[in-house]
């Protein structure tokens, strides 16, 4: 990993982060659910970047979300670099169709979802029930698999942008 | 790219994240340091973002209440009207205004000194924690634990303060617990976060009285955190459980936590327990109403606004 695809890495995470918490969480969203740009752009940059830059970005994102919620530290950073590396690893899958990578995406949030409430249960926190992980389940993942058709190919772009002579 | 190294990296990454969660879990001061350095870092982006955006979700959210109308025309109209008020920064500006009144006033009541603060931000979404964020920080003398609330009464407690910005655990959050009293009576009790849920009041005396249509008011001074005399909500069924050693009932609370915009942090409480003086006035004269009353509800301040519903 360069040095340049580093610090790109760093400012997504960090526009995506704010964009997430600033805008995307204070709209009103339909269906109790909410789009998460952050989860999407893990899985975008692990299609794009593969399983490594994936669990790696998906780790960075998840601690910056950790430090500005009030959750124990590191639970959405291990979550998201399990995602990260779980969606790298459908790479090749994905190259073969235009759908896969939505599948994907739809796969990681239901993933996301349900191993975050799994591991916030056994930490203790009394506000993992059945219930506050189906609220919204539904329409949080058709909000993030609207936002993939953007953020994937945008991904895309920016990685060819900074290598142009890599073969993909 | 190498599998194996990848392998690494993860086992790697997950064992910090696995040694992050225990230490934090340990001590949760341990991390409070890191958590205000990193919100002085995206703190002032969030204040930025939050300004520039609060017309657009201002107008987003005017429009999305219509969503379930099925006049097309209705909607339309009032969608324009709400694009016309988008515009006209001048009505924008008198809608803050009065809000900033409607606060002020509320504060007042009760003798609280507060600083005004704006909702910058939202609690993540696969966190099921309750939170916002607010433009002010340490910078502005604001502490941890310090009283929130808008113009319609009670929005929660400071849990983390940046320099620039501070989190607020909602009242409606289940690990939010606020020590409370039922208005013209001495029972207290805790009223309880269900989410979108109604709030869950808990009396601490069995034999105490609690009707639907009770109001709540946070307090007595000196056994909460809370400020004392912030209204909280209104008793909107009684929970009645046989052979329990306290009373419970379900209170619908006078905030609609989903569209916070102004509030303001009581920097400092009164000195003198305000009791229920904060309390819109109650229509009713009677000082025994109605059973089935709904006392409020010519009082347009005091209506609890309605939550969505989850569905």
């Amino acid at each position: 990993m360069t040095r340049s695809r580093a610090g790109l890495g760093v400012l997504l995470v960090l526009t995506a982060v704010v964009v997430q918490t600033s805008v995307l969480a204070r709209l009103p969203a339909p269906g109790g659910g909410r789009p998460d740009l952050v989860l999407v752009l893990v899985v975008a940059v692990a299609l794009v970047e593969g399983p490594l830059a994936g669990l790696v970005l998906g780790f960075g994102a998840g601690l910056a979300l950790d430090l500005l919620g009030d959750h124990p530290l590191g639970l959405l950073a291990l979550v998201l670099c399990l995602v990260g590396y779980g969606a790298g690893l459908l790479l090749d899958a994905a190259e073969r169709s235009t759908f896969a990578p939505l599948a994907v995406v739809a796969a990681s949030a239901v993933a996301a979802a349900v191993l975050y409430a799994v591991l916030a249960f056994l930490t203790g926190d009394p506000r993992a029930t059945p219930e506050a992980l189906i609220r919204g389940l539904t329409t949080s993942v058709l909000y993030d698999v609207v936002l993939a058709p953007f953020v994937v190919p945008s991904v895309g772009i920016l990685s060819r942008a900074l290598d142009p002579d890599r073969r993909r | 790219m190498n599998p194996r190294r990848t392998r690494l990296v993860l086992v790697l990454l997950v064992l910090v994240s696995i040694t992050l969660v225990t230490v934090d879990l340990r001590s949760s001061s341990s991390s409070s340091g890191v958590r205000a350095g990193a919100s002085a870092i995206i703190g002032p982006v969030q204040r930025a973002v939050g300004t520039v955006v609060r017309p657009l979700v201002n107008g987003v959210r005017t429009i999305g209440d219509l969503g379930n109308s099925r006049d097309e025309l209705a909607r339309l109209r009032t969608q324009n009207e709400a694009l016309q008020a988008e515009i006209d920064s001048n009505r924008l500006d008198s809608a803050a205004a009065q809000e900033l009144r409607d606060l002020q006033l509320l504060a007042g009541a009760g003798q609280y000194r507060t600083l005004p603060a704006r909702v910058v931000g939202l609690g993540g979404t696969l966190g099921f924690e309750w939170t916002i964020t607010l433009d002010v920080g340490s910078r502005d003398k604001v502490t941890v634990d310090q009283t929130v609330i808008s113009a319609r009464g009670l929005v929660g407690r400071i849990v983390q303060v940046g320099p620039f910005t501070s989190q607020v655990l909602l009242a409606i959050d289940p690990t939010s617990g606020v020590g409370t009293r039922l208005e013209g009576s001495d029972s207290t009790g805790t009223v309880d976060g269900q989410g979108l849920n109604p709030l869950e009041l808990r009396l601490l005396n069995a034999s105490a009285t609690v009707r639907k249509g009770d109001r709540l008011v946070t307090g007595p001074l000196g056994e909460s955190t809370f400020a004392p005399g912030v209204p909280i909500g209104i008793v909107s069924e009684v929970l009645d459980t046989p052979g329990a050693l306290t009373r419970s009932a379900k209170v619908t609370p006078f905030v609609d936590y989903t569209s916070l915009d102004l509030v303001g942090v009581v920097l400092e409480a009164p000195r003198v327990d305000p009791r229920d003086s904060v309390l819109p006035p109650m229509p009713a004269p009677s000082p025994t109403p109605a059973p089935a009353g709904v006392p409020a509800a010519t009082d347009p301040s005091a209506t609890p606004a309605p939550l969505p519903s989850p569905s």
